[in-house]
C-alpha cells in the first residue's frame, strides 16, 4: 500500500537497539544505588493454612538485618496488584502480608538485610506456625456447598461487578442474546465439547525487579521493570500512605513484558521498606521466585455448545467458561471478559449467542496479564470448533471463514455487549483484511496441496491446519495516553510520553509518527519516555494500546506542533499559514523560498513573538479496532510416539497499516512461538498439595532456537482510517493461533481432537490408541 | 570481611583486581563490580543471558566459580564495540530487528562472536546449534538467525578491505 509516508511504514531499527548489543542500555538491575538494603521473602509451604503465631524477634537481631515485615507490622491495605486504569476492575482481595495463606508461594513475611545472603539467612530465623486449613485445586468443585472459601473478610470489588467469595467466585460474566432454545431446535447437528489451557509463566528474561532510593530533596524514586509506571505510582501510593508527590516512577529498558509486568507486587513492599527505613532498598527476583510467586496465565476450562446448519449457519453458540483465578484475583473478571468480548464477533451473523463465564479462587498460584489476554484461551476452543463444523458441512475451513467472519462495514452485538467489566462499547468494522490473511496464510503452507492428504514419512503421518482470530486495539472509553512534543533550534524534537516500551519498539515507532505529522526524518526525534515525573500520563503497555492509543495521541500532538511552525514561518515569510508546505524538516512557499525548521525555532525562540514551540495532547478511543490474523500449521505427527513435528508455521496478520514492518513482524514472531511452545511443551506441573514442581528453565521448557520451526510471516496491510497512519495493535494477536492451528492439524494428520494444551507425546500417543 | 578471595582476572583486556566470597560466581563478581552488561536471567544455567567468553569460549557465568577464574582472560559483549563503534555483530543485531527487549542480546552476540570466528559462514544448522543456549522469548529467534548471517557477510566484507 503506497500512501506516500516518509516515516510511517518504514522497518526503522529499534532506536534502542543499538545500545542493547553495545551493553550500554540499564534494565533495573543494572542502576547502582547507594547502599540498599536487600529484601528477600518468605513463601508459604503450605498450600492453605493460617498463621496461628509468628515469631519475627529472632530474625530481626540477625546479623545485618534492617526490618522483618509481616502482616502485624505493614499496611492492612486492601488492594489488587493489576495494573489497570482506576478504579481497577480487579477486586481488593489482598494485602501487602497476610496472616491467612493461599497458596504454596504466597509470602509470609518478608526481610530487609545489608545483603540477599544476610536477608536469606534471616528469613530462616522466623519462626511460624501455622494451623493448615482444607486446599482447594480443582476448579469444577470450587463452587460446590462445602468447598473452602478463600476470601471470607472483607475483600470488595472496586467498582459494582458481580463479586461472590462466598462461593469463591472472583468474577462473573453472563450475558447473551436471541433466544437459545429456539436456535438449537434449529440446528441440523449440535456439536458440544470441552477444552481447557493449563497455567503458563510468561518467561520474560529479565526476572522482575525493583530499585527504591531517595533523591536529594528527600522524594523516593522507584527505578522498576514495570509496563505500568504510572498505576506503579498510584498503587503504591494508595497501600503505603506515600502522597503521589512523594512518588517517581522511572521504568527503565525493561526485559520483556508478557503481561507479567503490569502486576505490582514487589513496588509497594520495596516502597515501604525504605520509606520506614529511610533508606534505600531493592528487590530482585530469582528465576524460581517468579514461577512461584509473580503472576501466570489463567487456566481455564471452556466448553462450547454449537447449532450448527447443513449450509453452515451457526444457530446458537452457548459458551460457559471457567476460570482458574489461583489464590487472588488480578484480571479474573477482564481476562474472563475478553474471552467472548475478543472472540465472539469475529463470527458475527450468529443470532442466538449465550456467554457465561466465572474465574473462581483456588489455593494455586495467581493468574493475571498474559499476552492474548483470554483471547488465547478462547480462540483455542473456537477455532477447533469452527473446523469441526465446517467438516460437518463439508466446507474447506478457509472457505467456510471466509464467509461467516466479520467483515468491514459489519458489528457485532457482542462488542456492546461485553466491556471491561461494564457494558462495552458499540463498534462498526473499519477495516478487516482477515480474507486476505486466509488466501495469503493457505497459500505460504500449501494448503490445498496438503490438507487432508495424511502423506505418510515412515511412521510420521501428515496434516495441515488453520486457525483464525482477532484482538482489539486498546480498550475504548477507558484507556488514555498523552505526550508533549518541544521543538529546538536545529530542528530536532523531543517527544515525552508516559508510553512503556518494554521491548516491543513503542519509542520507535512513536517518533515514526510523530516524525511523519512533523514532516521531518525520524532521526530528528529524541524520545524520552515513562518517568512518572518528566513524562506525561500513559495507562502502560498493556492491552494492545500503545501503537493505536498513544500514537494517535503523538499524531495529534505533533499536527497541533506542525500548525504552530507554519504560523511562524507564515510570518518570517510575509505570507499565509495555508499557502505553505513541508517536507525533510523545512518550509517551503508558493514562491519556493524554503526555511529550514532550526530557524524557525530559533526565530520564535530569540527574535519575534518568542515562545518554545511544543504541544501536548491526550488521547481516548472510542473504538477498538481489531487487528485480524489467519494462522496455519504443517505437522507430522508420529504414530508411534505421539510426538508433533512442525515443518513450517505460516501467520498472516492485518494490524492495519505496520508503521515499522520489521519490527511488526518481530511482534508476531515472537508470539507466534511463544504460543506455539505453550501448545506443545510448556506447564505449570503441580504436586497433590499445589506446590509448582518444575520451576527452571530446566523443567520448564520453553523455546529455543533450535526447537523453532521455520515460521512464515505475512502482513496483509490494509488502512484503518482511525489509526495513526492506518496503524491498528499487532503487540497480541499472534499468540492466538498456533494452539488451534496446530490442534487442527493434528486432526488433518491423524484424527484426534487435541482439546486440552499442552499436545505432550503422552496425550497425543493416548488419543491415537484410544 | 575476611575470608574474601582476593585475584587478578583480565576482563575486557583490562588487568583487574577483585575481591569477592568463594562461593561467588562469575556472574555475581561481573555484575558487582560494573559489568551489568552480563545479565542475570536464570542462576540455573539455562538461558544464557549471562554468558562471556572465558579464555575464547562462551560460557554461562552463572555456572562458573569466580575462582576457577583466576587469571583467566573474561571477555564481555561491551570488549567488542560501543555505539559510537560497534561491532559488525553489534550492528546486524540491530539492524536486523534481532533485539527487542534487548535483555538476552549481549549473550546472544557472544554466543555470535564466538561462533563466527570459528565459522566466518555458518549454515542455518550451525547458527542453531551455536545460540542453542540463549533463550529469547521476545523474537521468536527468526531474526536472530537473519542477524548472524548477516553479521558474517559484514565480517567477511570487511576481512577483505
Amino acid at each position: 500500500m503506497n500512501n506516500n509516508f516518509k516515516s510511517a511504514g518504514k522497518s526503522h531499527s529499534k532506536m534502542d537497539s543499538l545500545a542493547l548489543a553495545c551493553g550500554n542500555e540499564k534494565f533495573t538491575d543494572d542502576f547502582k544505588i547507594e547502599s540498599p538494603v536487600h529484601i528477600a521473602f518468605r513463601y508459604s509451604d503450605v498450600p492453605s493454612g493460617i498463621i496461628r503465631s509468628i515469631d519475627i524477634s529472632e530474625a530481626e537481631t540477625a546479623e545485618g538485618v534492617k526490618a522483618v515485615l509481616y502482616f502485624g507490622n505493614t499496611p492492612d491495605v486492601l488492594h489488587t496488584t493489576a495494573g489497570q486504569g482506576f478504579p481497577e476492575p480487579s477486586p481488593y482481595d489482598c494485602r501487602m502480608f497476610d496472616s491467612k495463606l493461599r497458596f504454596i508461594g504466597d509470602r509470609i513475611a518478608a526481610v530487609a538485610a545489608e545483603s540477599k545472603e544476610m536477608a536469606e539467612a534471616a528469613l530462616k530465623l522466623i519462626k511460624v506456625e501455622i494451623d493448615e486449613t482444607l486446599a482447594l485445586f480443582d476448579i469444577e468443585k470450587a463452587m460446590d456447598k462445602n468447598a473452602p472459601l478463600l476470601h471470607t473478610d472483607d475483600e470488595y470489588p472496586a467498582i459494582p461487578v458481580t463479586y461472590r467469595p462466598e462461593q469463591n467466585v472472583a468474577a462473573e460474566i453472563v450475558t447473551g442474546f436471541g433466544d437459545m432454545e429456539k436456535g438449537f431446535s434449529e440446528a441440523d447437528t449440535i456439536l458440544d465439547e470441552t477444552y481447557s489451557m493449563q497455567y503458563a509463566s510468561h518467561c520474560a528474561t529479565e526476572p522482575h525487579a525493583v530499585q527504591v532510593y531517595f533523591d536529594e530533596r528527600g522524594r523516593m524514586v522507584i527505578i522498576t521493570a514495570t509496563q505500568v509506571p504510572f498505576h506503579v505510582r498510584r498503587i503504591v501510593s494508595r497501600v503505603c500512605g506515600i502522597e503521589i508527590r512523594n512518588i517517581r516512577v522511572i521504568k527503565p529498558r525493561v526485559g520483556g513484558g508478557f503481561g507479567g509486568k503490569q502486576e505490582v507486587f514487589l513496588e509497594q513492599v520495596a516502597a515501604f521498606t525504605a520509606w520506614k527505613l529511610k533508606r534505600p532498598a531493592k528487590i530482585v527476583f530469582s528465576r524460581k521466585e517468579v514461577f512461584i510467586n509473580a503472576r501466570t496465565r489463567h487456566a481455564m476450562r471452556s466448553r462450547i455448545k454449537m447449532g450448527v446448519k447443513k449450509d453452515g449457519t451457526i444457530t446458537a453458540l452457548e459458551v460457559d467458561d471457567l476460570m482458574n483465578a489461583g489464590a487472588y484475583g488480578p484480571h479474573a473478571l477482564t481476562v474472563l471478559s475478553n474471552a467472548g468480548a475478543k472472540v465472539l464477533p469475529l463470527f458475527n451473523k450468529i443470532e442466538n449467542m449465550s456467554f457465561t463465564g466465572r474465574s473462581v479462587y483456588t489455593n494455586l498460584p495467581v493468574g493475571g496479564a498474559y499476552r492474548g489476554y483470554g483471547a488465547t484461551q478462547g480462540y483455542f476452543a473456537l477455532n477447533q470448533h469452527i473446523d469441526e463444523a465446517a467438516r460437518f458441512c463439508g466446507i474447506d475451513f478457509c472457505e467456510y471463514v471466509k464467509k461467516w467472519h466479520i467483515k468491514s462495514g459489519e458489528t457485532s452485538r457482542v462488542f456492546e455487549a461485553l466491556g471491561e467489566g461494564k457494558e462495552g462499547v458499540s463498534q462498526y468494522i473499519k477495516s478487516c483484511g482477515l480474507s486476505e490473511c486466509i488466501d495469503r496464510g493457505a497459500g505460504a503452507i500449501g494448503w490445498k496441496d496438503h490438507r487432508g492428504k495424511r502423506s505418510r514419512n515412515g511412521n510420521r503421518v501428515r496434516g495441515v491446519g488453520a486457525a483464525v482470530c482477532m484482538q482489539g486495539s486498546g480498550i475504548p472509553e477507558i484507556d488514555m495516553a498523552s505526550c508533549h512534543i518541544k521543538m529546538n533550534e536545529d530542528g530536532s524534537f523531543n517527544l515525552t510520553t508516559g508510553a512503556t516500551d518494554i521491548g516491543t519498539g513503542s519509542d520507535t515507532i512513536l517518533a515514526q509518527i510523530a516524525a511523519e505529522a512533523l514532516h521531518t526524518d525520524y532521526e530528528n526525534m529524541i524520545v524520552l519516555s515513562s518517568d512518572t515525573d518528566t513524562t506525561p500520563f500513559d495507562t502502560g503497555a498493556y492491552a494492545s494500546s500503545t501503537t493505536y492509543i498513544t500514537g494517535n495521541a503523538v499524531r495529534k500532538c505533533a499536527e497541533d506542533v506542525f500548525r504552530i511552525i507554519l504560523d511562524a514561518a507564515a510570518e518570517m515569510l510575509l505570507t499565509d499559514a495555508e499557502s505553505l508546505s513541508a517536507s525533510d524538516g523545512n518550509v517551503v512557499s508558493a514562491g519556493g523560498k524554503i526555511i529550514s525548521y532550526g530557524d524557525i525555532c530559533a526565530y520564535r525562540m530569540y527574535t519575534s513573538g518568542q515562545l518554545q514551540i511544543q504541544a501536548t495532547a491526550s488521547f481516548v478511543a472510542h473504538e477498538s479496532p481489531p487487528p485480524f490474523s489467519a494462522q496455519f500449521a504443517d505437522v507430522e505427527v508420529d504414530i508411534e510416539t505421539g510426538e508433533i513435528f512442525i515443518l513450517k508455521y505460516a501467520a498472516a496478520v492485518d494490524c492495519g497499516m505496520p508503521l515499522n514492518p520489521l519490527l511488526a513482524e518481530g511482534q508476531v514472531e515472537g508470539a507466534v512461538l511463544n504460543g506455539i511452545s505453550y501448545a506443545l511443551t510448556e506447564e505449570y506441573l503441580f504436586n497433590d498439595r499445589g506446590k509448582m514442581t518444575n520451576p527452571d528453565f530446566g523443567r520448564y521448557k520453553i523455546y529455543s532456537i533450535m526447537d523453532t520451526p521455520e515460521i512464515i510471516t505475512i502482513l496483509a496491510d490494509t488502512f484503518e482510517e482511525s489509526g495513526p497512519y492506518g496503524a491498528k495493535s499487532v503487540g497480541e494477536i499472534a499468540l492466538n493461533g498456533p494452539a488451534p492451528a496446530i490442534a487442527n492439524a493434528v486432526y488433518d494428520a491423524v484424527g484426534i481432537r487435541l482439546r486440552h494444551t499442552p499436545f505432550t507425546p503422552e496425550k497425543v500417543w493416548s488419543l491415537i490408541n484410544e | 570481611m575476611n575470608n574474601q578471595l582476593t585475584m587478578t582476572f583480565t576482563v575486557n583486556n583490562e588487568l583487574k583486581t577483585f575481591s569477592f566470597a568463594p562461593a561467588a560466581t562469575l556472574l555475581s563478581l561481573l555484575r558487582d563490580n560494573g559489568y551489568t552488561e552480563v545479565h542475570n536471567g536464570c542462576e540455573t544455567g539455562d538461558c544464557g543471558a549471562c554468558v562471556v567468553i572465558l579464555n575464547g569460549k562462551t560460557v554461562n557465568s552463572c555456572m562458573v566459580l569466580a575462582a576457577s577464574a583466576k587469571d583467566s582472560s573474561i571477555l564481555t559483549v561491551k570488549a567488542l564495540g560501543d555505539v559510537h563503534n560497534p561491532h559488525p555483530i553489534q550492528r546486524a543485531f540491530a539492524e536486523s530487528g534481532a533485539v527487542q527487549c534487548g535483555f538476552c542480546t549481549p549473550g546472544q552476540v557472544l554466543s555470535t562472536y564466538a561462533l563466527l570466528l570459528e565459522k566466518p559462514d555458518p549454515s542455518d544448522d550451525e547458527i542453531k546449534k551455536a545460540l542453542d543456549g540463549n533463550i529469547c522469548r521476545c523474537t521468536g529467534y527468526k531474526k536472530i538467525i537473519e542477524a548472524v548471517k548477516r553479521a558474517g557477510e559484514l565480517m567477511r566484507e570487511s576481512a577483505h578491505e
